[in-house]
């Protein structure tokens, strides 16, 4: 990873995925996904609930080893490695330093019984931070940024509303500047109100950082907010991608085109 | 510390009981789990634990420890908060004095085994004594994750950022790390462990100490061991270092300004005394003419005369 | 003779609507168009001739049929018929304004804010940012009361300055341009007139459609008819 070998390599894709299979015993979960993600680019997922968009996304964030296929990660424009073929304390500590992953349910990405103050600080802890003020500093700099109350940093998540948890959860995944950002369902299950200011608020946050993102939705809209480009899938197949504004405007697949016909205008 | 392994060279010392309580082969499953646990300082072995006499909080995990060591030869010594006058200590002294044919005493120096619960006695630990403690909970990560696979792998792969989000909240709420007791410890600069039940006033005892400590958890089913001469650093962050509970008081019956204190509430009209918590540490000191502000009240008398 | 900066070669373009039986509709095809800088080559043709698709396919928002689409980007010809999603992200950024009739409005984000945007995007601080969009909008005289505002409720016309604002604040290379004069009265019509002039004379390229007559004899370098690609039925 020295200077040279980012300076000769600067445009490899970020994480690429070759092949990519997982079942449920008959059940397709995706079916023989390539796809490759460039630094700073945010790819959304979209289709109906059971068309493999969660399958895929756990495949990619190295929760769920795929049947067949690899995927592969390049960390600071270094060799891309197949994060299968790591070992698994290093593939934890890709996740836990270079990645993040925003749950659906703030529940499941948060410690429900530590403050929201240490949910933030944790990730920096898990970097070997061991300055209490320090960290302190960039905890309440992050609740700001994700527009929380700093008098309540030390409150415990469960006093939050759902919206808020979120933006807890949102603050935790990218306070240790992650490269790369999985999001499920971000804005799922929050009423429209706040739906709107958190895609705003990660639409912010992923340009700001250069980030890199993966996020599944099944809400179109939130795809054409926060996706660069987009995945169609369908039944585990992955049946359109392309330039979000191209797929949602000029759909090919007769999926994709159901898929974008079926949307209330408003 | 001797080994007597076989039944038959020392007597069964109650009828229809083996030597120690335990049968021959558990003691083994344990001295193995011990060995293994002396080998990789700090790590949690799991271990078979027993159904005992008693019930699972009230030292089960130590007893099996103590059952495990004890010999004719031994002397053993159990404190209970530091005291050795206790109800739980007094009953588990008897009870290997009636099961293990051993020999107890309240003092420190004359102890091989020291079973205890809150406690590492004031008097520095030599490199003939064993120190048995009775662990409630033995994971240093199970408050903040509770999936065992998770921490087991926290321990595997050295993830410990997550310890440091208990301190975290600490110094947050209230300015310090103000977590009293099973303060988190780094042994051998590899295992993160937790010296479950003693106050951090002690942890600083068992960093290089010459004796050995067996830490067991009976319903957790885990073994843990400092060896003699091996590094315990207590956890702290940079800006706020690791420092242990002081007194402004002394000990009211000996005087003793440097020991872990007790705070008594005498009657109800709020008056109230500091004692040392080492019964021990306290008796000696007083033995040796040495005497605190309320030497002569009607509490110490009493205690005077239990030490005879 | 300079190189073009729009390369259009063998352009074809047809819809077929999976969800109506597969029918297909035709709109051009063996369509070629270059474009140098400083030419305004204005689109010609009654409305359905496919102006618009032409406009959306040659910013990659349509996907031609058949055909390329080269922009010249930082020096070397980008087809956006087959680039990759980041490479015509990256073009849209640094080198192909586009400017719509219609502002497509992010919530909560203010006026100003999104006419800063594409500097932002572009690498230029928020102080050097802030007074260039300012500019603009004043240029265009947008209420300053306004600007704090996101433009969501503001009028037609309005929306449409924020949108040329939001366009003209970075000096793309190459600019298309679907109808921005349609819904501005003849003041802010004139302005508009000014900015694209202003921008021709650095050097930059542009295609557009019109409707005013007024507006294309102002700025049209030459016309380009779209119907003559048509489809034979």
């Amino acid at each position: 990873m020295s200077a040279t070998a980012i300076a000769e390599a600067p445009a490899g894709p970020l994480l690429s995925a070759r092949g990519v299979s997982k079942n449920y015993g008959h059940v397709v979960g995706c079916r023989n996904v390539d796809f490759e993600l460039y630094p700073g680019e945010v790819l959304g997922i979209v289709g109906e609930s059971g068309s493999g968009k969660t399958t895929l996304l756990k495949c990619l964030s190295g929760r769920l080893r795929p049947d067949e296929g690899s995927i592969q990660f390049a960390l600071d424009g270094g060799e891309p490695q197949d994060i299968y073929e790591l070992s698994e304390p290093d593939r934890r500590r890709l996740q836990r330093e270079a990645w993040g992953f925003v749950h659906q349910n703030a529940r499941d990405g948060l410690r429900m019984r530590v403050s929201a103050g240490a949910n933030v600080a944790e990730p920096l802890m898990n970097l070997g931070n061991r300055h209490f003020g320090n960290m302190r500093e960039q905890t309440i700099d992050w609740l700001q940024r994700v527009e929380l109350d700093i008098n309540r940093i030390d409150d415990n998540p469960k006093t939050f509303s759902g919206g808020m948890q979120q933006r807890i959860q949102i603050a935790r995944n990218l306070v240790h500047g992650p490269s790369l950002v999985f999001m499920d369902e971000p804005t799922g299950g929050l009423d429209v109100s706040v739906q709107a200011r958190l895609l705003d608020l990660i639409r912010n946050l992923v340009r700001r950082l250069n980030m890199a993102a993966v996020i599944v939705t099944h809400d179109l809209a939130v795809a054409r907010l926060l996706a660069d480009r987009l995945m169609v899938m369908q039944a585990g197949d992955v049946v359109e991608t392309g330039l979000t504004d191209q797929v949602l405007d000029d759909p090919q697949h007769p999926y994709s085109q159901l898929l974008v016909s079926a949307v209330l205008q408003i | 510390m001797s080994q007597t392994t076989q039944a038959q060279q020392s007597p069964a010392t109650v009828d229809g009981y083996n030597y120690a309580y335990l049968d021959e082969q558990t003691k083994r499953m344990i001295r193995r789990a011990t060995l293994k646990a002396v080998a990789i300082p700090g790590y949690q072995v799991p271990f078979g634990s027993r159904e005992m006499p008693v019930p699972y909080g009230w030292g089960t995990g130590g007893i099996q420890l103590t059952a495990s060591l004890v010999g004719p030869d031994d002397v053993f010594k159990c404190i209970d908060q530091g005291a050795d006058d206790t109800t739980n200590a007094v009953s588990i002294r008897s009870f290997f004095a009636k099961v293990a044919d051993v020999e107890t005493t309240e003092a420190t120096g004359d102890a091989t085994i020291i079973q205890t619960r809150h406690r590492i006695p004031e008097e520095p630990l030599k490199d003939n004594q064993i120190m048995v403690y009775q662990v409630p909970q033995p994971e240093p990560l199970r408050g903040l994750e509770p999936r065992e696979t998770e921490t087991r792998a926290m321990h595997a792969y050295e993830e410990y950022g997550l310890q440091y989000v208990r301190l975290y909240e600490s110094v947050a709420r209230y300015g310090e790390v103000s977590s009293g007791a099973g303060y988190p410890v780094m042994i051998d600069e590899r295992y993160i462990m937790s010296p479950s039940p003693i106050p951090k006033f002690d942890n600083p005892k068992m960093h290089m100490s010459e004796a050995l400590h067996l830490f067991g958890a009976g319903r957790e089913k885990r073994i843990y061991a400092v060896p003699p001469f091996t590094t315990v650093r207590s956890l702290a962050f940079d800006d706020y270092p690791f420092t242990v509970q002081s007194w402004d008081e002394t000990c009211g019956l000996c005087g003793a300004t440097d020991s872990y204190m007790d705070e008594v509430v005498l009657n109800d009209k709020n008056e109230r005394m500091f004692v040392c918590s080492d019964s021990h540490y306290c008796a000696q000191r007083r033995a040796a003419g040495l005497f605190g502000p309320m030497a002569g009240h009607a509490l110490a008398k009493e205690e005077g005369e239990t030490e005879q | 003779m300079t190189e073009p900066v729009i390369r259009v070669e063998n352009l074809e373009k047809q819809f077929i609507l999976h969800n109506a039986d597969g029918a297909r509709i035709p709109v051009f095809e063996n369509l070629s168009l270059d474009v140098e800088p400083g030419e305004c080559v204005v689109l010609a043709g009654v409305s359905g001739s496919g102006k618009s698709t032409l406009m959306r396919s040659l910013y990659g928002n349509y996907l031609p049929t058949g055909g390329s689409v080269k922009v010249m980007h930082e020096g070397e010809y980008t087809d956006i018929t087959n680039a990759r999603p980041d490479s015509i992200n990256d073009v849209r950024r640094k080198t192909l304004g586009y400017v719509s009739q219609f502002l497509r409005v992010i919530p909560r984000i203010s006026t100003l804010n999104l006419v800063m945007q594409p500097l932002i995007d572009n690498g230029v601080s928020e102080e050097e940012a802030e007074p260039r969009a300012r500019e603009l909008l004043s240029l265009l005289e947008l209420p300053e009361a306004h600007w704090d505002l996101p433009p969501a409720t503001f009028s037609g016309g309005e929306q449409q300055r924020v949108n040329i604002a939001r366009s003209f604040v970075w000096d793309y290379p190459v600019f298309l341009l679907d109808e921005p004069t349609a819904s501005l009265d003849a003041a802010n019509r004139e302005r508009v007139v000014k900015l694209i002039n202003r921008a021709l004379e650095r050097g930059a390229a542009m295609i557009g459609i019109f409707h005013d007559e007024d507006v294309r004899s102002q700025v049209a370098t030459r016309y380009f008819e779209v119907a003559d690609y048509k489809v034979a039925a």
